[in-house]
């Protein structure tokens, strides 16, 4: 990992880095004082577009060209969403960001809303972190007092205000579309696309949603230039003409079987193991790690023999994991049962499904029972090819569902099966030999009489 | 009434920040969940009069977040316990069975006395804190049974 100077997380260690005085002491408010006197919006889109930065929340999609979508002469109004829902499992750093420097994402949100012409910008905060929600509401109220936010911004034609809306915790409620409906005031039922938010969004009109770290990462490129940001991180793939590159700072996550759980900032492209063992202190207890989830629960597994995956956009694809994701790393030793990850995993995304699309609603319910089933000691070993027909067949990649839930429920099982199936099948053989050659018909789960699809603690 | 008329004010202040009155269906049913512990069926229509909606309209966003309860009030506290991976893998799931039979009750239920009500979480956000457990507005990460037993003894 090259030498490398730390900007998002900055203000962390600061006492009361929360405070407005902190962050301006520290040249805070300096990136959008400058862009309100000197730059056009146009000029803002502009040097996002060429930092190359790629959105922070999963999906890696780069950020200029999803404002460049909007509507070039809307009258408005047009909305921009902080996407501050947080649920991946295993994800947690926007929290960290947003009780540590709230301000710097605010000061990225009034940025964005500039560059997009946003009058309006919610930010969709998720229920379980209130202290976030304090500190966030105490930022606001110091940016209405010093001109920040309200009308005619530091003296200028533009104005902007920033509320929070809270969620209630529902997963789905991070897809954009959930998002929008759940501010709307609906269920968050994502929607079919197109229309995309950038043409019809937030009461149907145009909508940027932007995950918290993306827009801190915007307070940086207006303030230190586009050049600065594309010095850090992995140039494209000169053999991928489809690979934008991974550029700019990335703060990490690690958790699980680890001996220092935290947080961490590195350039982006640093490798799985690096990070866990200079940051996270290691695997604890002395153990090797069988596997660590990349990027939150649905971006799958990487295998210990593949943990020197450099830790950009592309790199956990190239393990055939889903994705970088949220680059919040979970680490599970070599005496974690893959089967306890699979049930975890599944158990979670069937809880989550917002049972729109069929596919999804069942898929994720019948894994689940798969699991239960393995878990109870009744596994087979078409349990297996079962569950591997599940992953295989739901989510947008295979176009059976409108978002992308489904894919995230899939990786995972997708991953075990693919790299941990000789000891799932182990697992099937020591706990029940009989059924381990037993193929078909399939027994145990005949329709009458049989088990509720989710027990009261699972349904929670 | 069920909503006096505090509630309805705290509502009404918020009706400046969108553009329609719908949008301010989940930012009142937190109001009305927070001041009176549930959301009972009476409010639903009280609240869909102010907001212009049907009452369905308002049982319908509010009866696809579990987050809203209609049946009682909630317990004085509400725990949520983390189950998700981070947390299960470092002893979620002990600490869950360990706070049910302490409580004496099953995850989604309040203890008769109403001091608490016990929910599963899926991912409280607090992975580096694993085990973590949200107790009403604050969160307390690191637990064991030791510190989960403390904080039960300490409510009220």
């Amino acid at each position: 990992m090259p030498d490398f100077e730390p900007v998002l997380t900055a203000n962390l260690a600061k006492p009361d880095g929360h405070r407005l005085a902190v962050y301006e002491a520290g040249g805070g408010y300096r990136a959008l004082r400058r862009a309100l006197a000197e730059l056009a919006p146009k000029d803002v889109l502009e040097q996002v577009r060429t930092s190359g930065l790629r959105g922070r929340g999963g999906a890696g999609f780069p950020t200029g060209l999803k404002w460049s979508f909007l509507p070039a002469d809307h009258p408005g109004p047009i909305y921009l969403c902080v996407n501050a829902d947080e649920s991946e499992p295993g994800t947690f750093v926007n929290r960290v960001l947003i009780e540590g420097d709230p301000h710097q994402v605010i000061e990225g949100t009034i940025l964005s809303a500039y560059a997009t012409r946003a009058s309006t910008a919610y930010v969709y905060l998720r229920y379980e972190y209130p202290l976030a929600l304090a500190r966030l509401e105490a930022a606001l109220a110091e940016c209405r007092a010093a001109g920040y936010l309200g009308r005619n911004i530091l003296g200028s034609a533009f104005s902007l205000d920033i509320f929070v809306h809270r969620g209630a915790a529902a997963y789905v409620c991070g897809e954009e579309t959930g998002l929008i409906e759940s501010i709307e005031g609906k269920r968050a039922w994502p929607r079919i696309k197109p229309p995309f938010p950038a043409v019809e969004g937030l009461f149907r009109r145009p909508t940027v949603v932007n995950n918290v770290e993306t827009l801190a990462c915007v307070t940086h490129i207006i303030d230190r230039g586009p050049a600065w940001f594309r010095s850090i991180g992995v140039p494209p793939d000169p053999t991928n003409p489809r690979d934008p590159g991974s550029f700019g700072p990335k703060m990490y996550g690690a958790s699980g079987h680890v001996n220092r759980p935290g947080w961490f900032e590195a350039p982006l492209g640093a490798a799985c193991r690096e990070l866990i063992d200079r940051f996270a202190g290691g695997v604890w207890k002395g153990r090797r790690a069988k596997a660590v989830v990349p990027g939150g629960l649905s971006t799958g597994l990487l295998a210990e023999s593949e943990l020197d995956t450099p830790m950009d956009f592309a790199g956990p694809v190239r393990a055939g994991c889903l994705g970088l994701g949220t680059g919040c790393m979970i680490v599970l030793d070599e005496t974690y049962p893959i089967l306890e990850f699979l049930y975890n995993s599944c158990r979670f995304f069937a809880h989550e499904s917002c049972g729109q699309c069929t596919p999804c609603r069942e898929g994720t319910q019948w894994a689940l029972e798969l699991c239960q089933r393995i878990r109870a000691g009744r596994g087979r070993l078409v349990d297996l090819d079962l569950l591997a027909e599940i992953g295989d067949s739901i989510g947008i990649m295979p176009g059976t569902t409108i978002c992308g839930l489904a894919d995230g429920a899939a990786w995972p099982i997708k991953n075990a099966l693919g790299k941990f199936r000789d000891e799932l099948e182990e697992h099937i053989r020591t706990t029940n030999p009989s059924g381990f050659g037993q193929t078909e018909p399939v027994e145990a789960m005949e329709f009458a009489g049989r088990e509720p699809r989710m027990n009261a603690d699972e349904r929670g | 009434m069920t909503l006096d008329n505090d509630i309805l004010d705290a509502i009404k202040s918020l009706f400046p920040r969108y553009p329609t009155r719908r949008a301010v269906v989940l930012p009142a049913l937190h109001v009305v969940q927070e001041r009176l512990g549930w959301v009972p069926p009476a409010a639903v229509v009280e609240i869909a009069r102010l907001l212009e909606l049907a009452p369905a309209e308002v049982q319908d966003a509010l009866s696809f977040y579990g987050f809203f309860k209609q049946d009682r009030p909630l317990g004085r506290a509400r725990i949520w316990v983390c189950r998700s991976l981070s947390c299960a893998a470092r002893g979620g799931e002990d600490l869950l069975a360990h706070l049910c039979a302490r409580l004496g009750i099953r995850p989604g239920q309040t203890t008769p006395d109403g001091r608490a009500t016990l929910e599963v979480a899926e991912c409280l956000g607090a992975c580096e804190q694993a085990p973590a457990v949200l107790v009403n507005q604050t969160l307390h990460g690191n637990m064991t049974k030791e510190k989960i037993d403390a904080l039960v003894d300490a409510l009220e």
